[in-house]
This record gives C-alpha cells, sequence and structure tokens, in this order.
C-alpha cells in the first residue's frame, strides 16, 4: 500500500506503560477524531496486569468508515522506552514515530524509512506541574496536543472535549488544558505542521455514537427488562455487569422507596452464577450472566441442565483467548462449539452472534424473548474486541412499542380454567410445551428435574418416555430455526465465490471485499447471526462453488458446524483463520484470498479449464 | 422400597388445618428408597411440619441437589415447586429463585456428600448471603446411591461395612454454618419426630438461612457395628443440648416453664420458639460457647442436639440486596424499561 500523504486516513498507535493514566487522554484523542466527523476506531491491547507492563492504544481514523484494525502504523506514540525497538518496528515505511526527548535513546536512528519526531514531554511537564502524579498524567495530555499539532486537529474540539469530561473537576480541568497547549506549542515551533497526514472536518459521524459491547450489551438486558444478574469477576467480560448495575441505579430504583426493581448477585464463582441463572429464570424473572470462556467450561453442567429441564437463561460470553486461562486481555472467536454443544449429552444451544456494539444492544434484547419462547439457554457471543473497544455505531434507537415475549406461560387465570397441567406436553406441535411460575396456582405445580423425565414432568427410566422428550427437545430445534434472527447476506448471482464469516470479523470481511473488488475480484458475503442456522444459511452454500470461511480461532470452528449442520460438502468451505489474539484486519483476509485465487487459476490453467467444485 | 401404595381416599374425620387441608394433602410421591431409610422418617416430619403451618403448598418451592436425600423432595407436599437441580448445586438454584421471588417458602433438603463436598462451597456461601430458607441435610456418612463411599461427615475411625476405617477428619455442618454466620443452627435425628418437627416449623419461620443438620442412618451400607452414623450408636450418643418448643402466632404458649428454664423468642412472622435448656449452662446465642461446645462433644463422640445456635438480628439476602418485595417476575415492563427518549438522552456521553 502506498504510504503518500493521506488525509483521514492513517492509524496512530500508543505504546504505553499499563497504570499510568493514558487512557482518558488517548480517549480523549480518539474522541476528538470522531467529533470532527471522521469516522475512527480505537483498539485496545492491554496486558493482564494493573500497572507497570506494556499496553498500545490504537487509533485508526478512517474517512471510508472501515471499523477494523487497520494492520499497520502511520504514527507511533513511542511513550514506553521497554518497547521502543519493536515500536520502531511496527512503524510503516514512510511512518513517524514520536517519543520523549527528556532522555536520549541510543538506538532512535535505526531506521531511515521512518520519521522520527522527538518531543520533550516529562521535561516540559516536571517544569510545569508540581505534583508527581500531575506530571505523570499531562505527560499523557500533552502528546495529545503534539498530535494535534502534527495532524492539524481541530483545537476547539480538544477543548470543548475537556471542557466535557472534567465539567466537575476545576483542577483537573486547568490542568489539561494547560498540558494540550504544552505539546501543541512545542510541535508548531519545532516542526513543520502538519505531517503529510491530517485530519480534515468532514461530516460522516453524526447520528453515531462510540460504545463498547459490554456496555450496549448491558444496556439491552436493561431495556429487554431483565432483573436479575448473576455474575463472577471475569476478564474481559467483567464491565458488561458493570454497567449493568450503573444503568439500574439510573433507571431502576423505586423513587419513593429507593428498592431497587433487579437483583445483582456476585456469585462465588461461575457455577453458581448460573445455578442463580437458571433458578430467577424458573421463579420467571429475566435473568443472565456475563462470562468469558473459562466460565462457560464451568458453566456446562447447569447449561445442559437448562436444555434438558428446559428454564430460559441469557448468558453473554465475550470471548477471549484460549485455551485454559489462555490470553485473557486478548480477543478471540474459539468458544463456538463449546457453546453450541456445552454440556454432556445430546445438547446443543441456541447462539446469538453479534458483530459490533450495535449488535449487542439489540441482541442482547432479543436473547431473552428466545430464552423464554424457546424456553432454553441463549448464549451471545461476543468478544473482547466488541465487547471492550469503543467502536462507532449508528446510534440505537428503542422501539417503546417493544413488549417482552415471555413465550409460553400459563398464568392463574388460565390455569384456574384448565383441568390439569402437565409441564412437557407438546400441546400446540410446535414442541414448545407450556410453564408456569411457582406460586401462581396450585394446578401450576410440577417437579423440574434435570433426570429422565416424561412428557408429564414424572420421573422415568422408561426408553419410549425418555426418548419421546429428547425427540421432542430435537423438534424443538427446529422451530428455533424460524425463531432466531437469519444472516446479512451480500449476494450477485453472478458470482459463484463466497466469504461466511462470523462476529467481530464483520469489518475486515467488508473492507477485504472492497479492496479486492477494485483489483476485479467479486465476492459474496453472508454473515452467520445465529445458531441454529436457517434455510438461507444452507442456501447461500448450495449457491456457491468456493467459499472462505473467516473466523478468529485456530480450528475453524464455525466451518465445522457449518459442516455438521448442513449437508454441505467440507471441500468448498476452505477455511481462512486468524487467531493471534488481536482484533482482525483486511489484509490478511485479502492476502488468503488473492492466493487463493491466484493457485486456483494456476491450476485452472494446467487442466486447460476451471472447474468449480459444485455444481 | 415399599411397594403397597396408600389408598386415595381420606378418612372424613381426618384433622384439618386452617386452610382446610389434610395432611394427606401434604403428602408427595411414594418413596423409592430403601425400607427403614431415615430420610423417610425426615420427609414424614417435613410433611407434618408443613401441614401444621398451614402453608398452601403451591407457595412453596422445595429444592434439593443430588444423592438419597435429594430425591426426597418427590416424596412430599405433591402440590408444591420442586427442583432436583445438579449435584452440589442446589443453593445457588435457591438464591436464584430467592432474588426473582422472595415471597414463597422455600426448603432444601440435601445429603451430606451434597452439601459438604461437591457442594460446600455452595452451602458456605448460601450461608454468607443469608438466604432466606430452610436447609436440611440429611447426614448418613455414606454414599448410598454409589455403594458405601465414605463421606465427608463420616467420623474419624467409623468403619464402612467392608471394615475399613475412616482416617480423615469429618466437616461439621454446624460448625461449618456457624463459622459461616449463619443464624439458624440446629441438629437433630430422623428417630426423633418430638424434636424434628418443632425445629423444622420454626426453620421454616426463621427469617434468614436455617439449616438443620440431621443424622439419618442409610440401614443399607451404613448402620452396622463400627459405624458412628448407625441407628444404635445415634441413640446412645444422642444429648439433646436443649429443647425448641414451635409455638405459632395464633397460638399462645400453654406449657408452664420454670422460671429461668425457658427462653422464648419471637419471630418474625409473631411465632415464638421456646427453648428450654436440659443439661448445664448451655446459651444457644453465644457463639464461641456454642461452638467450642460443640468441638468437645465431637471429640467425645457425642452428637449434640436441638436448636444449637441461633441469632435473629441478621439481615437477610433480600434485606441486603434492598429488592423490592414484589416478585420480579410480575413487575410490568413499562416500568422496567427506561423508553425510547432516555435512551436517547442516555447516547449524549458516547457522542
Amino acid at each position: 500500500m502506498s504510504t503518500g500523504p493521506r488525509n483521514n486516513d492513517f492509524t496512530i498507535r500508543i505504546a504505553n506503560v499499563n497504570g499510568t493514566g493514558s487512557a482518558s487522554a488517548n480517549t480523549l484523542l480518539m474522541k476528538s477524531f470522531f467529533r470532527m466527523g471522521i469516522p475512527v476506531v480505537g483498539k485496545n491491547y492491554f496486558p493482564s496486569n494493573i500497572q507497570g507492563l506494556p499496553t498500545w492504544y490504537e487509533i485508526r481514523v478512517s474517512g471510508d468508515g472501515y471499523m477494523a484494525r487497520a494492520g499497520r502504523v502511520d504514527i507511533m506514540l513511542a511513550m514506553n522506552a521497554e518497547t521502543y525497538q519493536k515500536d520502531l518496528a511496527d512503524v510503516a515505511p514512510g511512518g513517524y514515530l514520536i517519543y520523549d526527548s527528556t532522555w536520549p535513546r541510543r538506538t532512535l536512528l535505526n531506521r531511515e524509512d521512518v520519521t522520527i519526531i522527538g518531543i520533550p514531554l516529562a521535561r516540559m511537564c516536571n517544569e510545569r506541574f508540581s505534583t508527581a502524579r500531575a506530571r505523570v498524567l499531562m505527560k499523557n495530555v500533552a502528546y495529545v496536543g503534539a498530535v494535534a499539532a502534527l495532524l492539524d486537529i481541530d483545537m476547539e474540539v480538544i477543548a470543548a472535549s475537556l471542557d466535557k469530561t472534567f465539567a466537575k473537576k476545576a483542577d483537573l480541568l486547568a490542568d489539561n488544558h494547560v498540558a494540550i497547549r504544552l505539546g501543541y506549542d512545542y510541535a508548531q515551533a519545532n516542526f513543520a505542521c502538519p505531517l503529510p497526514y491530517t485530519a480534515q472536518r468532514i461530516d460522516k459521524t453524526s447520528q453515531h455514537i462510540m460504545i463498547d459491547g459490554n456496555t450496549a450489551a448491558a444496556l439491552g438486558a436493561v431495556y429487554a427488562g431483565a432483573t436479575v444478574g448473576a455474575w463472577y469477576p471475569i476478564t474481559p467480560s467483567t464491565s458488561v455487569m458493570d454497567a449493568f448495575a450503573s444503568f439500574c441505579q439510573r433507571y431502576r430504583v423505586d423513587e419513593k422507596t429507593g428498592r431497587r426493581n433487579y437483583c445483582i448477585i456476585q456469585a462465588e464463582d461461575e457455577l453458581s452464577a448460573m445455578g442463580m441463572v437458571l433458578g430467577a429464570g424458573w421463579n420467571g424473572a429475566r435473568a443472565f450472566t456475563p462470562t468469558s470462556g473459562p466460565g462457560i467450561s464451568l458453566m456446562s453442567e447447569l447449561l445442559g441442565y437448562g436444555y434438558f429441564a428446559e428454564i430460559p437463561a441469557v448468558l453473554i460470553n465475550v470471548q477471549r483467548c484460549g485455551p485454559s486461562t489462555g490470553m485473557p486481555t486478548r480477543t478471540q472467536q474459539a468458544d463456538i462449539l463449546a457453546c453450541a454443544f456445552a454440556s454432556h449429552g445430546d445438547t446443543r444451544h441456541v447462539l446469538l452472534f453479534p458483530s459490533s456494539p450495535e449488535e449487542c444492544f439489540y441482541f442482547g434484547a432479543t436473547a431473552f424473548d428466545l430464552a423464554e419462547r424457546l424456553q432454553t439457554p441463549v448464549i451471545m457471543l461476543t468478544d473482547l474486541d466488541i465487547g471492550m473497544n469503543d467502536w462507532m455505531v449508528p446510534e440505537l434507537n428503542w422501539d417503546d412499542a417493544y413488549r417482552p415475549d415471555r413465550g409460553k406461560v400459563l398464568d392463574a387465570a388460565a390455569l384456574d380454567k384448565m383441568k390439569s397441567f402437565h409441564r412437557y406436553l407438546d400441546v400446540d406441535a410446535d414442541a414448545i410445551p407450556y410453564r408456569t411460575f411457582p406460586g401462581e396456582h396450585p394446578k401450576g405445580a410440577y417437579f423440574t428435574r434435570g433426570s429422565g423425565h416424561n412428557m408429564y414432568g414424572a420421573y422415568t427410566e422408561d426408553s419410549n418416555e425418555y426418548q419421546e422428550v429428547v425427540d421432542r427437545l430435537r423438534r424443538k430445534w427446529e422451530t428455533a430455526k424460524s425463531y432466531v434472527p437469519g444472516p446479512a447476506i451480500w449476494y450477485s448471482d453472478k458470482i459463484r465465490t463466497a466469504i461466511i464469516s462470523i462476529g467481530s470479523c464483520d469489518g475486515a470481511v467488508i473492507e477485504a471485499r472492497d479492496r479486492l473488488l477494485e483489483s476485479g475480484i467479486g465476492i459474496n458475503y453472508m454473515r452467520v447471526k445465529a445458531f441454529p442456522f436457517d434455510e438461507q444459511v444452507e442456501q447461500f452454500i448450495e449457491a456457491h462453488d468456493r467459499i472462505y470461511v473467516v473466523e478468529q480461532n485456530r480450528d475453524a470452528q464455525l466451518r465445522s458446524l457449518l459442516i455438521l449442520e448442513t449437508d454441505t460438502d467440507p471441500a468448498k468451505l476452505l477455511p481462512l483463520l486468524f487467531y493471534d489474539g488481536l482484533p482482525i484486519n483486511a489484509q490478511g483476509v485479502i492476502e488468503s484470498i488473492r492466493q487463493d485465487q491466484a493457485k486456483g487459476k494456476a491450476k485452472g490453467k494446467a487442466k486447460g479449464k476451471d472447474k468449480g467444485v459444485a455444481a | 422400597m415399599s411397594f403397597i401404595t396408600k389408598p386415595a381416599a381420606v378418612h372424613p374425620r381426618s384433622p384439618k388445618n386452617e386452610l382446610g387441608l389434610t395432611i394427606r394433602d401434604y403428602e408427595g410421591g411414594m418413596s423409592t428408597l430403601c425400607a427403614g431409610c431415615g430420610h423417610d422418617s425426615v420427609t414424614g416430619a417435613i410433611v407434618q411440619s408443613v401441614f401444621e403451618l398451614s402453608i398452601p403448598p403451591h407457595r412453596m418451592a422445595k429444592l434439593s441437589g443430588i444423592g438419597c436425600s435429594s430425591k426426597t423432595p418427590a416424596y412430599f407436599v405433591r402440590q408444591s415447586h420442586g427442583f432436583n437441580t445438579v449435584h452440589g448445586r442446589m443453593p445457588s438454584v435457591a438464591t436464584g429463585a430467592n432474588a426473582a421471588n422472595s415471597d414463597l417458602w422455600y426448603i432444601g433438603v440435601s445429603g451430606d456428600g451434597d452439601t459438604l463436598s461437591i457442594g460446600l462451597g455452595q452451602f458456605c456461601h448460601a450461608i454468607r448471603r443469608n438466604l432466606n430458607m430452610l436447609y436440611i441435610i440429611e447426614n448418613n456418612g455414606v454414599y448410598g446411591l454409589t455403594k458405601g463411599q465414605f463421606s465427608a461427615s463420616a467420623d474419624l475411625g467409623s468403619k464402612a461395612k467392608k471394615g475399613a476405617e475412616n482416617q480423615q477428619p469429618p466437616i461439621d455442618p454446624c460448625r461449618t454454618a456457624i463459622s459461616m454466620g449463619a443464624g439458624f443452627v440446629a441438629r437433630s435425628f430422623s428417630g426423633d419426630k418430638q424434636q424434628l418437627v418443632p425445629l423444622i416449623k420454626a426453620g421454616l419461620s426463621h427469617k434468614g438461612f436455617a439449616v438443620i443438620d440431621v443424622i439419618s442412618p442409610c440401614v443399607t451400607f451404613n448402620d452396622h457395628e463400627g459405624s458412628t452414623k448407625s441407628y444404635e450408636y445415634t441413640r446412645q450418643h444422642f444429648h439433646p443440648a436443649l429443647h425448641a418448643d414451635y409455638v405459632r402466632p395464633s397460638e399462645e404458649i400453654r406449657t408452664q416453664y420454670n422460671e429461668g428454664e425457658a427462653m422464648p423468642v419471637t419471630l418474625h412472622d409473631g411465632s415464638k420458639i421456646v427453648l428450654r435448656k436440659v443439661a448445664g449452662e448451655y446459651d444457644p446465642t453465644d457463639r464461641a460457647s456454642v461452638y467450642s461446645h460443640l468441638e468437645r462433644s465431637q471429640q467425645a463422640g457425642e452428637i449434640v442436639t436441638g436448636l444449637l445456635y441461633y441469632n435473629d438480628g441478621l439481615k437477610e439476602m433480600h434485606d441486603v440486596t434492598n429488592v423490592v418485595d414484589q416478585p420480579l417476575s410480575t413487575i410490568d415492563h413499562s416500568v422496567l424499561c427506561p423508553g425510547n427518549d432516555a435512551l436517547q438522552a442516555l447516547q449524549n456521553v458516547w457522542r
């Protein structure tokens, strides 16, 4: 890719040490682009640690609105001496590296294709600020000022952002304004500003917000009417419950009595969290638990219980790198199979795959409707990239006409008219039985068990009675296909090559398709939004000869699931796998597809003609 | 197990409770446990207690884990809501159920394996939360369904059926519960219904976590000589520390007590427990002395029974979470959902 002058199309990476208060400065910088109307995305690469280890924050400015990680760095702010070598190496040819020139560095000039800019940030801040804390914090703000000068960022936007952020902290506000000017003025006085990279005001961010997926998912749960949240803290899902608690504090406390219309319980472990969700769901409350990979492993037994005893439950799995403890602060999509079939026996779970915080909000609400309609656990699989990074998404809207789908629940009036109630009878021939809430009515009593039961809910070890129930559960799975969200499809009947992808791969795939199209390669695209797959998924696969399945795990888990659940020929599903723990970028997808296409052509020439795998 | 189904007919002069129900209305399915199993006696005591308390059957949630004891909720109060959870996880399910609706009667039945081994963590944390429920442990020192392995409550030196001696110290559920902060800790014996029924009634009426450790011998795998959980051993080493009489809100204390001998405690619903000392100085409200008394008794191989520890001044989970009394499932969505206007206003922070 060329490295010439670029407006509104560059990536800044800030290398820092965690625990030094750089997060607010980085957010300030990112928000400045956003408030200038330029689409932007922030990616945080942080350690599983509180203080002292390297951390990077990456801001991609993309006038074209691409939301994936750029996969290149144009401007590096090398604030961490420990990682300086690596940071310098990561700068794209023609790029810039900004460092704190308070202390000289031996290896400054070992790349001729990178321009090095030294700014004495620490010295300036030490001279200007009196407390140790301010000196450390304001250094971060000062580099934002310097970048503002170098990239021609509107200083009024920055000033307004500071005013908004520190509206209630007058001391900090004044210091921040001073620090911004320190960096800005130094850069203006000492360098030819701006650089060939500039930020130019456009109008592509109105009606948009910048939000992380965990916050959005929590908000979805609030809007869906979730009342019980049980959880055990685990990275990267913890902020889901933090956000839920803060929204509930704001919207769910009875003004007169001060009592809460919700209950949040921090459990002793994930097993317990899942047990609580089942208990609450059984009792009629909309209940959920946010977790991540290790939590799913621990919850598995109770997930199987929820499936077999048919209890609504919602799980939000913010996926991180596995296996085992893995890399807790890195992203992956490697729990697809573990979630689809979590627990022993013939168990399968409804899954939702949001691709952005926007979908986390809407699916976050949908999950509760599905769980109650289908009377089963529903797992929404996001990942660290969606969950913890700030994404630019369209403003969220809520339809006030929405009413929760509580599914088939018999209330006291209905039970009163009935002769008798049996929990697991398939009355409507859609394999979904009726349920009751404990305490509602004497006729509504039933016994919930994970042991073998018959269609009346009674304990059984009778082969036929048992099989009747598990066969109905399988039929219920078929019913589920008509309720889950169908895939998003971009399709032209002239094209026989396609990409199938999932979740947070979306941004990279969209960008890759645009780039490939520019070079004459048109590719159709389907993004799977839920499991079970509906018939569109199978039809899409049938309509193509060669399909790249793009996902973020080592073992091609989405591809495996497609092969398991459809009649497709595995040979035409080609895995494109990304599992280094960093958010996927378009370049990797583009290169893999180009290579494969070139290989296909060479093979076609050798044979004399290019045969598709399937007609 | 017994194969004789009880006749459905009820004697016309069977006593009725305040709801007009007879004790037969509080029975459940036929037990499939071994004939003579202590657990069936506990089931009988539960039936009698709930009948006498006039609890509407459908207002009761009965939960259990896995094991012989955990089968028993199927054998009492047919018209209540049963939840036979997975092994060791009944406390968490009960916690979630209670979070959603605190307005039901919660009774949990578990065993020594379910509570003290696989479920020890959940047991402890339910106590820490002071979950409002009665938790009955049917304690026989042995795994019955898997045929006779020692459980975590087996005493040092207690012998298995085939002669092996237990080498690991036992976990005492009562001392565990006291140290975790339970406000109602009792021990009883499945063979002593006189003692057990008032304890169950008091435990159900207590606001907060009430635990009753019921020594309930396993006739098949742990009722032999050398076992410290047999009928014979329990009868010989059974020492009531104090009697607890349960008096309903509508009743008056009729029994005459000598001065200084009885201590009436009024429960939140107006009912009373009258505690009567049996032997020496025993103060059921002095946590440290109760704990050391239990410690010494255990070392002496004695089984101290009765309401061992009582503290009614603790906040239960519902008080701490400050959740509304109304079941959460019944709150209208319009109250729970902030609506689109609020959403639009909220989003300013993300612009």
